[in-house]
């Protein structure tokens, strides 16, 4: 590399456009793990592409009237069509015998919830779309319900913990695996404390010439209790404790998981998060709760073989260096 | 030519004709042979169109505002539990004023489960901001179909054609299915200059403050109304090409002078004008089919009632604890009338009961009272129910 030549680092951005599908100006939260994941799917999946979005707050954030963060295409019908909208988008567009690639985009509510018929429709028939599942474990828009996707003994408005209770009684639902039962080419889950991961696993999917799903942990600052500077660290968390594996599943198989390089104590992510306090109080129930959800941390670790073997330098530890001209994996 | 067809098959025929690119649905007694005639037609490469089986009616709904948003012609169809499973998708498509049509095979709602005939599920999302055409016989059923896209892709209003289930769906009638060139002729290729395109990235079903809901729904409501040119206009164009037309937004049947009418929609206008003939009545009585009930032509209806002496609206649904749903329409547009006629109201034929001919005298008899009886449901046999709810 010849020393002689410098580029000033303030115009190096600008010398390098890149395609945005949602721009600044929209109105989320300070530290949203929703919009910047939203940006970055949009981002990977370039202009020629139709987003079908649900009901949620992108959906509110990003649009009110007559302003638009979008620069893409962009329909919002209702909460739980979601998949059969970006489906009847992918039948114009095929009559049309156009390549647009249609996005389906929801939250955790409209994706494992109300949506979740009209998406099992959709992958079962094959369309040609992509679906983007922002998970961000609870009904936010409506203020923090729980949803089936919400964490075991989380607190929530409709979960709260109490003298019978210690937050959410259930487990969260294992979204990706019942869609990778579809047996479509594609599913995978990332964490928007990955961004390469995420512009991979877009690029991977918009590739495939059918139903693609991913499944995107997005954390709410307001929802889960958190200063919205901490998002990516508490969503990186949630990955390096096993709570939220990485994986990829074709045809219904597992194919590919990002390791975990020194597995971290659950209690690290959870104590970081109020939605998780109660869990920390002088209560037996407390104890045996965080004794449960090590115990999930531990099967994920197991099931999906988390740990891995040998090193990778794409594990949990390896994707974070992300440098511009650096080790980049997308 | 004329072809013995069943009315679904017909209207099978007719929605291909129009040539969406786009159908979507789910099967629902009576509207199921509606859509096995298109998948046959499609199997049978008659058809060139995206043909896709949901898993309900709410995303059969769905997928076709999504095809049309996507800039494709589309096509559903369906009949009343269906109806009501596709209530918000409907509300959806036509806030967001999408051209679409759609058929709906006329149905009683369930509970008491009835498979049968009655108009109580289309009359559920009157409110939908949808356009509903009401059809008399099979062949109106066809030309409607076709006139539906027009008026749809001119207003921008989805358009509901409505036919009542078993009736006419599944009677074989001599029916003559238009020309593809006929076709083709009185309707443009789709363009929907609201469509999404990459090229030009628009966003749609953003969210309103209170700043603007109302001027939207303003205009969605003067849009229906409005519509009403698009409606007759397209009934003309297409009698011009065809032959036949139906009056546009109503049509009156028998002696225009008469001093008393019977208004009603869809089928049961052929028992009607066959009893008129089998058993003419002494007193003159015309016959009024409402072809369009929304947008309700209130002025063409004062136009054809300003000098009746009495009108008796024969409902084929019912609001419960209010009584008759087009009757109160009636009696309000002709309020305004210098002498407006009485209004007796009843409903008949619910849930598939046979309504015979001698319906008529019955309905006649309404006219007979010095003030207007309370609605009723005039073919009820009140001995089947217990005393107290009599």
């Amino acid at each position: 590399m010849n020393a002689e030549v410098r580029v000033p680092t303030d115009t190096l951005r600008s010398k390098q456009p890149r395609f945005q599908g949602m721009t600044a100006g929209h109105r989320a939260c300070l530290g949203c793990g929703e919009a910047l994941a939203a940006r970055l799917v949009t981002e990977a999946a370039g202009p020629d592409v139709m987003v079908a979005n649900a009901t949620g707050c992108l959906e509110i954030f990003t649009t009110p009237w007559p302003e638009s963060a979008w620069r893409v295409p962009w329909m919002h019908s209702l909460f739980e069509n979601t998949g059969a909208i970006a489906a009847g988008m992918e039948a114009a567009l095929k009559a049309q015998k156009k390549s647009t690639k249609v996005l389906a985009f929801g939250g955790d509510g409209g994706t494992f919830d109300i949506g979740f018929q009209a998406l099992s429709g959709m992958l079962e028939r094959g369309h040609n779309v992509l679906y983007v599942c922002f998970d961000n474990e609870a009904y936010m828009n409506t203020g923090i319900q729980r949803s089936s996707s919400t964490p075991h003994a989380a607190m929530t408005t409709t979960s709260p913990p109490g003298k019978e209770r210690m937050g959410k009684r259930h487990l969260k639902k294992d979204m990706v695996s019942i869609v990778a039962a579809h047996h479509i080419p594609y599913a995978a889950t990332s964490s928007v404390a990955y961004p390469s991961d995420i512009r991979q696993k877009i690029r991977r999917a918009m590739a495939v010439d059918g139903p693609t799903f991913l499944q995107i942990h997005s954390p709410c600052p307001l929802g889960w209790g958190h200063d919205g500077a901490e998002s990516i660290d508490i969503a990186r968390l949630a990955v390096k404790t096993g709570l939220f594996p990485i994986i990829e599943l074709e045809r219904g198989g597992l194919t590919g998981v990002m390791p975990i390089r020194e597995p971290v104590p659950v209690t690290d992510y959870l104590k970081r998060q109020n939605r998780f306090r109660h869990l920390f109080s002088d209560d037996l129930r407390a104890e045996q709760e965080l004794e449960h959800i090590q115990a999930i941390a531990d099967h994920n670790i197991e099931i999906y073989d988390l740990t891995g073997h040998g090193e990778s330098v794409y594990d949990a530890d390896g994707m974070s260096i992300v440098r511009r001209g650096g080790m980049r994996r997308a | 030519m004329l072809q013995a067809l069943e009315g679904s098959q017909a209207i099978a025929r007719a929605v291909a004709l129009c040539r969406p690119a786009v159908v979507s649905a789910y099967p629902i007694t009576p509207q199921t042979h509606i859509v096995e005639n298109i998948s046959k037609l499609v199997a049978d490469g008659q058809f060139d169109c995206e043909f896709v089986s949901v898993e309900s009616e709410f995303s059969a709904a769905s997928v076709a505002l999504g095809a049309a948003m996507a800039g494709s012609r589309a096509y559903t169809a369906s009949a009343s539990q269906g109806i009501l499973l596709m209530a918000e998708v409907l509300y959806n498509i036509a806030g967001m004023r999408v051209p679409l049509v759609m058929t709906c095979a006329n149905r009683a709602v369930s509970a008491p489960l009835s498979i049968w005939n009655d108009q109580q599920d289309s009359m559920a999302v009157r409110d939908a901001g949808w356009i509903q055409l009401y059809c008399a016989d099979n062949q109106e059923a066809v030309d409607t179909t076709i006139q539906a896209y027009r008026i749809s892709e001119r207003t921008e209003l989805p358009v509901m054609v409505c036919m009542d289930g078993f009736t006419l769906t599944h009677t074989l009638e001599g029916i003559d299915v238009p020309e593809q060139e006929q076709v083709d002729s009185f309707l443009p290729a789709y363009h929907f200059k609201r469509a999404l395109d990459p090229r030009n990235p628009t966003s749609v079903g953003t969210l309103v403050s209170p700043d603007h809901y109302s001027e939207a729904r303003h205009s969605h409501h003067q849009a229906l109304l409005k519509a009403m040119d698009d409606i007759i206009a397209a009934d003309q164009d297409w009698g011009a090409i065809c032959g036949r037309s139906y009056g546009g937004l109503l049509k009156t049947i028998g002696d225009p002078d008469a001093d008393i009418a019977i208004l009603s929609l869809g089928s049961v206008l052929g028992t009607l004008e066959a009893a008129l003939s089998e058993m003419p009545p002494e007193r003159s009585v015309k016959l009024i089919q409402l072809r369009s009930f929304r947008p309700f032509p209130a002025e063409a209806l004062r136009q054809v009632c300003a000098d009746l002496s009495h009108i008796i609206v024969l409902e084929r649904a019912i609001a419960p604890g209010s009584g008759g749903i087009v009757g109160l329409e009636v009696l309000a547009a002709l309020s305004s009338l210098d002498k407006p006629p009485r209004v007796h109201n009843c409903a008949a034929g619910l849930g598939g009961r046979d309504i015979p001919m001698e319906i008529l005298p019955q309905l006649l008899a309404l006219a007979d009272e010095d003030r207007p009886a309370d609605f009723q449901v005039i073919d009820v046999v009140l001995d089947r129910l217990p005393e107290e709810d009599r």
